[in-house]
């Protein structure tokens, strides 16, 4: 140990100052100029301007005009500047939508795959049908609340239910690492049968893989699933308009604050569980009960604070909530306020997130609050019109500020 | 939620929101600088500017542990974790500061093997667990972290743990706030006191500004409601004629601070002549290194350091922001070139960050934004 400190190692050219150019800098400093150019903007001369006076009109005026830049560069056509994938990617915001609008929407475009729905609308012979896929990947395998087969299970059922759909069908892919115990797959696969028949769904296929010791952490698993719609509504955050409420069923952020204390890293203990469970059962409730339901999504990684975001892109409203109304438990705001963390932004796996007709607001919330997870459902905000594209937050303190895309990645492997 | 709602309660916030106004001169202007991070993201996180006349201006200051590393720096640290030898370990917030070839991010995208802490006491425990490693510690921040540090290697030393290190990046408040005050750039009217950097050092540090600069300070905590409170009491002072240092954070601040942090930090530290802060260039007797005693501790003479300066892109202007001269949407790539996702600047960094805080809660016209939240 103490032979290696001697050691001395230099990296080939470290000793040469002109060596160490920021190339990306470059990259990014050219894109802004042709973003400028784009807009035709007068940079901003700071020569003329006096650093210690007040400056209320005309520093407004330009404020205004550097924010309408911003929001131009927000809307340019997403490119991953990354040479590589990191764990951002995988965490559900900024990041992550950069990611899937330009590799994977731009190679597959079709008009079925541009909504960016967590399920696809199908027409097969007449009857509408719903389709999705996820893959699981948390870490622990088993938490307080449930096990990554439930979460399975749960997680594909949702993403067909806030469809609007009936889910049906499932199919379940493994892939266990070499090593594995049987009898933790006993387990986990007793808990998707559970989850499934909770849900009314039945596994149909599946596929086993097997790789060697070290190249997975114990067990992935996917699932896919497929429904049907049998109503004729339109459903999908572009439906949102101005005079809209928007909704959550429960109170958020209890699944991914269980996984970070279940890793028993944070010397933190909470009497928390996780939320996982079936949300088609509350969603038949919720569409037969009013007409004006206009998009669903269930609240998976990147929290409540990306479905309000991408309700604000997709529909170009401005979404605002008040932070007193978001229903959230005191042990996960307790963990979020230690951990530095917005619970807006924490996942849960039973939870949705519903913009209704504002004529629709009070019978709509009845109706998820008669079923079983819908109890502490509450009306968390309002759709208007401007600033459009923008999330806004009342906070508890009387303020206003905005809520913005996940960027970066607090709680890696939640799902 | 107990101690935290009683600090935001937004019926005390009207009425400390009078009582601001109330003291606000006709046709003067007011400019604080808050000068620790923590209170820039609190005044960004709760909308807190809301509650301010549009005389009383908040002018953000350079108390953000990462927004101040020089580039340099970071290529030093990327250079250390390349060793292959090497396990760097490194708080969250440095993850993402970008050097000239990257953040630790992406190198450990690329494999090295940087792994993120809560506590320099993590990383202790990753060198006991990794006795055929050697362990470094990124060591970040102002006196607030420092004790930490300062416990951790005497930790170590008590051990006789022999792969554990740190490369020392510490730094002190008052020789910033003192650069800031000789800038001619900027007119302040008083200062909101850095809460948790007073924990360990007290209020006493900054009885010169009060006494040779004719400057209130108030040192303030960071829930909402504290910092409404010190900008109340910086407003009373001007309005009495008066220039003191006041402690508005005495459920947590004692007057003299933390003999025993302050003890450790001295046992283990001492000033270096001078150090590089992003931005504001070199200020002397800003910073900490290792004291001979534990140079064994000390990854700059352990490993080989390159200690090349590496200047900061030209379009970057995160020190004109650090010193307040700039609000973060002057800066000419603000939200364009540099954001949080791909930030150019430290500023853009941490969530402390003038600039990220801006972006990430703060990107709107205010007046705009009352007129929908009223309806």
């Amino acid at each position: 140990m103490t032979a290696g400190r001697t050691e001395q190692e230099l990296a080939p050219g470290s000793d040469a100052a002109e060596t160490h150019s920021a190339a990306w800098v470059a990259d990014a400093l050219r894109e802004h100029d042709e973003q400028a150019r784009h807009a035709e903007l007068q940079p901003n001369p700071r020569d003329e301007r006096n650093p210690g006076a007040p400056q209320p009109a005309a520093g407004t005026v330009r404020e205004e005009q550097v924010l309408e830049r911003i929001d131009r560069a927000r809307r340019s056509r997403p490119r991953v500047k990354e040479q590589r994938i990191t764990m951002s990617h995988g965490a559900g915001g900024k990041a992550t939508r950069t990611l899937v609008e330009a590799i994977f929407l731009d190679a597959f475009r079709n008009p079925l795959l541009e909504p960016l729905e967590d399920a696809a609308q199908l027409q097969i012979n007449g009857s509408r049908v719903a389709l999705t896929t996820d893959s699981y990947v948390v870490s622990p395998l088993f938490f307080p609340g449930g096990n990554i087969g439930d979460l399975a299970v749960n997680g594909t059922v949702n993403d067909l239910s806030v469809a609007g759909a009936v889910p049906l069908y499932l199919s379940a892919g493994f892939i266990l690492e070499e090593g594995f115990e049987v009898d933790d797959l006993r387990r986990i696969v007793a808990a998707m049968r559970e989850a499934a028949a909770a849900a009314g769904v039945q596994v149909v296929t599946g596929d086993t893989k097997v790789v060697q010791k070290g190249k997975a952490d114990g067990c992935y698993i996917n699932t896919a699933g497929i429904g049907v719609i049998t109503h004729d509504m339109t459903l999908g955050v572009a439906q949102a308009r101005p005079g809209d409420v928007v909704m959550v069923s429960g109170p958020i952020g209890d699944h991914g604050i269980t996984i970070m204390l279940a890793r028993g890293e944070l010397d933190i203990e909470a009497d928390v569980i996780s939320d996982t469970a079936p949300l088609n059962g509350l969603v038949a409730d919720l569409l037969a009960a009013v007409p004006g339901v206009r998009a669903m999504r269930d609240a998976t990684r990147g929290g409540v604070a990306t479905i309000l975001n991408e309700v604000a892109t997709d529909a170009g409203v401005c979404v605002v909530v008040s932070e007193d109304d978001i229903p959230v438990r005191h042990e996960v705001r307790g963990a979020s306020e230690l951990l530095g963390i917005d619970p807006m932004y924490v996942a849960c796996e039973g939870r949705l997130v519903a913009v209704v007709a504002g004529a629709d607001a009070d019978r709509a919330l009845a109706a998820m609050r008669a079923h079983p997870l819908g109890e502490q459902a509450a009306i968390i905000g309002h759709i208007a019109d401007d600033p459009a594209g923008i999330v806004l937050l009342k906070t508890a303190f009387g303020g206003t500020r905005i809520v913005d895309l996940l960027v970066g990645d607090p709680l890696p492997r939640i799902c | 939620m107990k101690f935290v709602d009683e600090f935001r309660n937004a019926d005390q916030a009207h009425a400390l929101s009078a009582k601001i106004a109330a003291l606000c001169e006709p046709g003067r202007h007011y400019k604080f600088m808050e000068v620790c991070g923590g209170h820039t993201h609190t005044i960004y996180k709760h909308g807190l500017e809301d509650y301010l006349p549009e005389s009383v201006e908040l002018v953000h200051g350079p108390g953000c542990p990462v927004c101040v590393i020089p580039m340099g720096r970071v290529d030093d640290a990327m250079h250390l974790a390349a060793n292959p030898d090497v396990i760097m370990t490194s708080f969250g917030d440095m993850m993402r500061v970008p050097g000239s070839q990257g953040s630790f991010f992406d190198a450990k995208a690329q494999g090295t093997d940087i792994r993120m802490v809560y506590s320099p006491l993590d990383s202790l425990k990753i060198a006991r667990q990794n006795p055929d490693k050697r362990v470094v510690f990124m060591a970040i921040g102002f006196e607030t972290t420092a004790p930490s540090t300062a416990m951790t290697v005497l930790r170590a030393a008590a051990e006789g743990l022999e792969n554990f290190s740190i490369f020392c990046n510490h730094v002190t408040i008052v020789p910033a706030i003192k650069a800031i005050l000789d800038s001619p750039d900027l007119r302040l009217d008083g200062f909101i006191g850095p809460g948790h950097v007073s924990t360990v050092i007290g209020c006493r540090p900054y009885e010169f500004i009060a006494r040779d600069y004719g400057k209130p300070v108030v040192v303030a905590g960071f829930e909402p409601l504290d910092i409404l409170q010190s900008i109340y009491m910086l407003m009373l002072q001007l309005s009495e004629g008066r220039s003191a240092v006041e402690n508005q954070y005495t459920r947590v601040v004692p007057w003299d601070g933390n003999v025993v942090a302050l003890k450790a930090i001295g046992e283990t530290m001492e000033l270096r002549p001078y150090f590089e802060w992003r931005g504001l260039g070199f200020i002397s007797h800003s910073a900490l290194r290792m004291r001979p005693g534990y140079a064994r501790f000390d990854a700059e003479l352990l490993f080989d350091v390159p200690g090349v300066r590496v200047a900061d892109p030209k379009a970057c202007q995160c020190g004109e922001v650090l010193k307040g001269v700039l609000k973060p949407w002057e800066c000419k790539v603000f939200g364009t070139a540099c954001t949080p996702e791909t930030p150019i600047g430290t500023c853009m960094v941490s969530p402390e960050g003038a600039c990220a805080a801006y972006y990430n809660f703060g990107r709107l016209n205010r007046q705009r934004v009352k007129e929908v939240s009223r309806s």
